[in-house]
């Protein structure tokens, strides 16, 4: 799991701490780090099959810790607009014109009382601290979620 | 840890002076016994002094006696901006614009309540919506949710969803006047629209509660307000949901766009802030009502289904079980007011987040019926404790009529989880009389008692500081929870 949850800090909030050796797996980290706070058991998610739903998403920004700010905002947008909790696949990263670009597709299930564990409402993501840093071959990014 | 400058002004109120770190343009001052100031995390001292940095704020930057870390501004924060010189933050009011309390009443006794008790929190669990991403039982349109973003609880009332009532006893009568759906994104109406009527989850609650003889503090007011011994009363928590988060969450990426065309940088992105009188400014002012409105038509939405599910548990109707609404009080907003500032009166823009509105008696802007006792003041408790009732008192000016919003946690998330059982802890609270249903066990561990701070510390403090007053103590005995 790429990613751990900061236990003493944030009292009211979430915060956490999520890594990959690439972008594209830290986006897939923080994504799931932040779904894994929506429902206790992901790995329910995980099997994809005939009743999951996709969107294909793509967001453009200049700054890479302001993409990663709107890839997880979509993930509480789509739990609350369309009842969908989700997780990214096939995410690529580029850069286009200065502008750096996610292209991705959450891929979901409809809340299901009976099957996930449901957690807590995620309200938004915050910039209290947020970071996305890349040191030593590694990605890492520090968030905090308002519940 | 309270940090070596901090200043002890009377035995509730501390201050953090301006010298305390660069750039404070006001001191800071703190709201708490020597008990709950030692219980304050590092995070409330750092962000009481940032927001004491924010261009145009007056007298002092204040954090409430259930302060805590929160992001940008504390949980308890309260600012009060200058409007011709002075910002506008998102930052200020939280991203669950005008979450609040709402507490009614029912002419029901605790012995008359005990033998329902389980069957009317199991039928309100069903029927009032609940829990991560839980949708309204009412289909209401887009077209619909624009009149609610407009008209707040005048639109419920007018389709049948409460009683005339129930305005008068709700701040701004359920309704503040300014609200632009323009300045409101289509990703947040497609993400709030369906939410009316909605609990939520995290600290979001609706409980049954018991006034106990001994738990009344001013045994006149609370008589006046229709309070007796044994009674039993409902009181929720909920807010805008994910409409009022998306508009925040729209603003705060504006206004972090727009603070170098201003000059203005702060210390923590969350304090994103524009000029209140700027056009961003006035744009999220505009958009921030609209969540205000939608945030009262929640509460008179749950209310409705409250007394629904009343009615048919007793048998009788909601009227003849005299389900009438105390008050319905915001904590996370930002309004404008008029307060005496150094002997002149000026028109001040208050944020408060965590913090309640707590008007003394004769203010404008509170009911008639209240005008003798002060603003009525619902605080809600941790659902093992209590929650209280209380007034705004003169005195209140010191803070611009501010006081405390809740318990204030103490122990995070993640660490309750760790220490709690969620079906342990419900087994527990109904041995000790407090029948609780929830969508998650998780989620109810991360809520037991022992995660937030000792209320009545929280109430006595308040009321030492002469920010409140204190009316009754209610006991939860039901309780439903996202």
């Amino acid at each position: 799991m790429p990613y751990k949850y900061i236990e003493d800090k944030f009292i009211a909030d979430v915060a956490f701490e999520a890594w990959g050796g690439t972008r594209e797996e830290l986006f897939m980290a923080a994504s799931d780090a932040t779904a894994g706070l929506m429902v206790e058991n992901l790995k329910n998610i995980e099997n994809i099959n005939e009743n999951s739903e996709n969107k294909i998403i793509e967001l453009k920004e200049t700054e890479i810790d302001m993409l990663l700010f709107d890839v997880l905002q979509e993930l509480i947008f789509f739990k609350d607009a369309y009842q969908l909790i989700c997780r990214f696949r096939n995410v690529k990263i580029t850069s286009e014109n200065k502008r750096i670009v996610f292209k991705g597709t959450a891929v979901g299930e409809k809340i299901d009382y009976k099957k996930h564990n449901l957690a807590v409402d995620v309200k938004a993501v915050t910039l209290h601290e947020f970071k996305v840093q890349y040191s030593n071959n590694l990605w890492k990014a520090h968030v905090v979620l308002d519940i | 840890m309270r940090p070596p400058e901090l200043i002890k002004i009377s035995p509730v109120i501390w201050e953090l002076p301006v010298s305390y770190k660069t750039g404070m343009r006001v001191p800071a001052r703190i709201y708490a016994t020597e008990k709950l100031i030692d219980q304050m995390d590092s995070g409330v001292f750092d962000q009481v002094s940032n927001v004491a940095m924010l261009p145009g704020i007056v007298n002092y930057s204040f954090c409430m006696p259930d302060g805590h870390w929160g992001y940008g501004f504390p949980i308890g924060g309260v600012a009060a901006m200058d409007t011709d010189d002075g910002v506008i933050s998102p930052g200020g009011i939280g991203f669950d614009i005008n979450c609040g309390m709402r507490l009614m009443l029912t002419s029901l006794t605790y012995d008359e309540l005990k033998p329902k008790l389980h069957k009317l929190v199991d039928k309100l669990f069903n029927n009032v919506p609940t829990g991560v991403g839980e949708k309204s039982r009412y289909a209401i349109s887009k077209s619909d949710f624009r009149k609610v973003m407009i008209n707040g609880s005048r639109w419920c009332i007018e389709n049948g969803f409460g009683w005339q009532e129930d305005l008068l006893r709700t701040e701004e009568t359920g309704c503040i006047d300014g609200a632009d759906p323009s300045k409101v994104s289509d990703k947040a109406v497609e993400r709030g629209y369906h939410q009316l009527g909605t609990l939520g989850s995290g600290n979001h609650y609706l409980e049954i509660q018991v006034v106990k003889r001994e738990s009344i503090f001013d045994a006149k007011t609370a008589e006046s307000i229709g309070i007796f011994p044994d009674q039993v009363v409902i009181m929720f928590h909920c807010g805008s949901r994910g409409f009022g988060h998306q508009i925040a969450t729209d603003y705060l990426r504006v206004f972090l766009k727009a603070m170098p065309e201003y000059g203005i940088s702060v210390p923590d992105r969350e304090l994103a802030c524009a000029p209140f009188r700027s056009g961003v400014g006035q744009d999220y002012f505009s958009a921030m009502k609209c969540a205000i409105n939608m945030s009262f038509a929640n509460r008179q939405m749950i209310a409705h289904q409250v007394r629904e599910v009343f009615a048919d548990v007793f048998g009788v109707s909601a009227i003849r079980l005299s389900i009438h609404q105390v008050y319905d009080i915001a904590h996370n907003t930002a309004k404008l007011e008029y307060h005496d500032v150094n002997g002149v009166r000026k028109r001040l823009l208050v944020h408060r987040k965590g913090s309640t509105r707590a008007f003394g008696p004769d203010m404008e802007g509170i009911p008639q019926e209240y005008k003798k006792t002060g603003q009525p003041v619902i605080i809600g408790g941790s659902m093992e404790t209590g929650s209280y009732l209380l007034s705004g008192v003169k005195s209140g000016k010191q803070t611009f009529y501010s006081t405390t919003h809740g318990s204030g946690r103490v122990m995070s998330r993640k660490q309750a989880r760790k220490q709690f059982r969620g079906k342990e802890l419900q087994m527990r609270m109904e041995k000790e009389g407090i029948y609780t249903r929830s969508v998650s066990y998780g989620g109810l561990a991360e809520e037991a008692g022992k995660a937030y701070k000792n209320i009545d510390d929280v109430i006595d403090a308040a009321s030492m500081a002469g920010i409140s007053h204190p009316i009754v103590k209610f006991l939860p005995v039901g309780n439903i929870k996202g």
